[in-house]
């Protein structure tokens, strides 16, 4: 199923396929880019997009997007994603680039956008808290005014990555007395600060995604405040709006189901029972991605003639994270008794894996994806969102 | 139905629950699990200090004749507390086997060291292309003397890096499926020819890639009749394995649960949501169910009835489902902290999977539950 494209639109894709085809780097393509690359590796596509001016689809020309329409961003999201290549940081370029564009000042876009694009910035969302998941607005990291500085104080957890980051936004507490959402601001600072520790969270699949991140008495210059002192909410809200609206993971979970039907029809032989099993399971799968996929494809068409999505994203990630979630159940199904094995993290080259490559990565996506359901919003959220702004429950 | 323990059933059960509360915990596990071999060898002495091990065999072998209702009091409280040691490799799958169809001279020989907590033991009947399927075998035994030599493959072997010695299902006569022609042999683990590639496994226990290039084995049972063995030995890891995941289960409910009445978001605490109350009610549900269905091939496995197989599959298939359940479930309702290594929550999720895989996993076991039926 595809848009209906013009001739011109039509060409478009017809340049990203080729260029993706092209450029992308051949030692990105590892077994599991998420989890097996350095920083340097993951910043060579993103080095290539940025040369290319392609790094950055949503922001507006003058600041260094491409320009593109909602219909091309959704061409090149779908090729990119059908292609598996690693998306670019989606911290730096999908989350805080825009609240900078957005809200942030003259000073502040000309510090910091250029070196989104360029990566050589590597960004960190210091949003959720020990005692603030779900709601965010409870967040108690306190920013004190001293002079021209704040004193941070507070712990973030869930940090994707910080262990790499140059920089983190937080959401801080600025007026203790205002009521939760009203007394929040949006900072941003430096990671060599002073006081800032980084401690990492290994997670059920053994790897090492996310991070506590800690702020002791951390001195933040007054400037890296983002728009108005105590309006932190409304950016940050603007934010996770971003931050859902690709979660639908369609490509993804194309390439997964297909990964999978190979992976069926090399270890199950068609006289075994389970073989029908599979291939009833994995078409009722690929009914979920096509419906799903329509749906998007309708969104994007009513984008495109100017009409408000409204909480569509909600629906996206739902059903999105749940569809992955299925499709590599049934992958660690499918290898059978080899699911019992796990690679150690960090991987290294000499550690043994029984039985095929395509099966090797298959127990820690399993595991690993069991977080898709709750970061981001979890999927809770999400349907109370749709109950209340749908349905009006 | 419902089944109240003899005295000597709870003494068995508060013993084990009073072990594991003073040697195995959260922190005693993990330290177990990193440690170089990856298995407690004191705490498996423990076991059998504890007479853990002697507990399901017969009294004629040296057993305490607790039987199967014995193996279910243990793992009950092996799966509370995610012990990773190779209880059903070593006595109800091993030490059964060999009870069930050793001659006498191998009782003699194997089952007082099992007893006594001096060798360890492991399975050896997955190849590449059997997924589940107990007589997809081509491994192959070769008459040589007075013994036989094996050539073969053997996969994804649980417990094999710790084990003394391995019983491994080898055709000695018929083609890749056939039922008849599969015998069981005991081989030394370090025997001559034998190659071990060892790995970890998602619930923190090891297991092993096993190459047989012409290694020494002994005739378990009787030639042609390694199946009809295996069968009876599954049904047995089964009622040992659905025992473990319904304590897992148990101590995920507990965990939710408490964790429901003490997280507050929104001003209140999240077990206040009508959405997540009902999943804890389906996860309640589940546990109960599976308690019950967990009991009662317990019971059926011990008076041996006639429609015990089928029984077992069944549990495997129900008690595998509910596990996969609870234990998403639990994970989602822990939020990112379920996530984590650090809390055990996540443990017990990777040890309801691998049970799910072990011995088949439940999708297999509906369908063979289906077949059965409608082959009576």
């Amino acid at each position: 199923m595809e848009l209906a494209l013009s001739p011109d639109d039509a060409a478009f894709r017809d340049e990203v396929r080729a260029f993706i085809k092209d450029k992308y780097p051949e030692e990105m393509r590892v077994a599991n880019p998420e989890t097996d690359l350095s920083k340097e590796q993951m910043l060579l596509w993103h080095r290539i997009l940025h040369n290319k001016g392609w790094i950055a689809p949503l922001w507006p020309k003058q600041y260094g997007g491409p320009g593109w329409s909602i219909t091309r961003r959704f061409i090149f999201e779908q090729e990119t994603t059908r292609a598996g290549t690693m998306p670019p940081l989606a911290f730096s370029v999908t989350m805080v680039g825009p609240v900078i564009y957005t809200f942030g000042n003259d000073a502040q876009k000309q510090k910091f956008l250029p070196r989104i694009l360029s990566g050589e910035d590597w960004w960190c969302q210091g949003y959720s808290e020990p005692g603030s998941g779900s709601d965010l607005a409870t967040v108690r990291t306190k920013a004190v005014r001293d002079g021209d500085h704040y004193i941070v104080n507070g712990h973030k957890t869930w940090t994707t990555l910080a262990q790499h980051a140059d920089w983190i936004f937080c959401l801080v507490r600025t007026d203790p007395t205002a009521k939760p959402q009203s007394g929040i601001s949006f900072l941003l600072i430096d990671m060599k600060s002073p006081g800032v520790t980084v401690r990492p969270i290994i997670t059920i699949d053994g790897s090492h995604e996310v991070n506590d991140v800690f702020l002791e008495d951390v001195r933040v210059p007054a400037e890296n405040l983002i728009g108005e002192e105590s309006k932190g909410w409304t950016y940050a809200k603007f934010l996770l709006g971003n931050e859902r609206t690709s979660m639908a993971g369609i490509g993804r979970s194309t390439r997964y189901i297909s990964r999978l039907k190979k992976i069926v029809k090399a270890e199950i032989p068609e006289d075994d029972p389970a073989h029908l099993e599979f291939i009833r399971d994995i078409a009722r799968v690929e009914l979920d991605v096509l419906a799903l996929e329509a749906t998007e494809l309708r969104v994007v068409a009513q984008m495109a003639r100017g009409i408000d999505p409204g909480p569509a994203a909600s629906l996206f990630k739902i059903r999105g994270t749940e569809i992955f979630q299925n499709i590599t159940e049934l992958t660690h199904r499918a290898i059978g008794n080899y699911g019992l094995a796990i690679r150690e993290h960090p991987i290294s080259a000499n550690h043994f894996m029984p039985g095929p490559d395509y099966g090797h990565t298959a127990s820690e996506k399993y595991l690993n994806s069991r977080k898709l359901s709750i970061y981001g919003g979890s999927n809770e959220i999400q349907r109370n969102i749709i109950a209340k702004a749908v349905l009006g429950l | 139905m419902d089944i109240q323990f003899t005295e000597e059933q709870e003494l068995l059960r508060s013993s084990v629950q009073r072990l594991l509360r003073d040697q195995y915990d959260f922190d005693a596990r993990r330290k177990i699990v990193a440690s170089e071999d990856g298995i407690g060898r004191e705490q498996w002495a423990a076991f059998a200090e504890l007479g853990l091990l002697a507990a399901p065999f017969s009294e004629a072998v040296g057993g305490l004749g607790g039987g199967p209702l014995s193996t279910m009091i243990i793992m009950q409280e092996f799966g509370r507390h995610l012990v990773v040691e190779p209880f059903v490799e070593t006595v109800v799958v091993a030490g059964g086997l060999v009870e069930q169809v050793g001659s006498d001279a191998q009782k003699r020989a194997f089952i007082a060291d099992i007893i006594a907590g001096s060798k360890l033991w492991a399975l050896a009947w997955t190849e590449k292309g059997s997924r589940f399927d107990l007589a997809t075998v081509t491994t192959t035994a070769r008459r040589d003397g007075d013994g036989y030599v094996l050539t073969g493959e053997k996969t994804a072997v649980m417990a094999a890096p710790w084990a003394d010695y391995l019983i491994v299902s080898a055709r000695t006569s018929g083609h890749r499926h056939d039922r008849g022609g599969v015998s069981l042999f005991v081989v030394d683990r370090r025997a001559a020819n034998l190659d071990l590639q060892s790995f970890g496994t998602i619930d923190g226990r090891r297991a092993a890639e096993i190459s047989l290039r012409g290694v020494r084995g002994e005739l378990l049972g009787k030639e042609g009749e390694g199946v009809k063995a295996l069968e009876a030995c599954r049904n047995h890891a089964i009622g040992a394995l659905c025992a473990e995941a319904v304590g897992a289960i148990g101590e995920l409910n507990a965990a939710t649960l408490d964790y429901s009445k003490t997280r507050k978001q929104f001003g209140v605490t999240i077990g206040s949501f009508q959405v997540l109350q009902h999943r804890m009610v389906d996860m309640f549900i589940a546990h109960q169910e599976t308690l019950s269905l967990m009991q009662h091939l317990s019971l059926s496995l011990r008076d041996d009835e006639a429609g015990v197989s089928r029984l077992a599959s069944g549990a495997k298939s129900k008690i595998g489902y509910a596990g996969k359940f609870v234990a998403d479930q639990a994970v989602q309702l822990h939020g990112g902290m379920g996530m984590t290594d650090e809390l055990n929550v996540g443990h017990y999720f990777k040890r309801i999977s691998s049970i799910n895989i072990q011995f088949g996993d439940p999708a297999y076991h509906v369908l063979r539950y289906a077949q059965l039926d409608a082959a009576a």
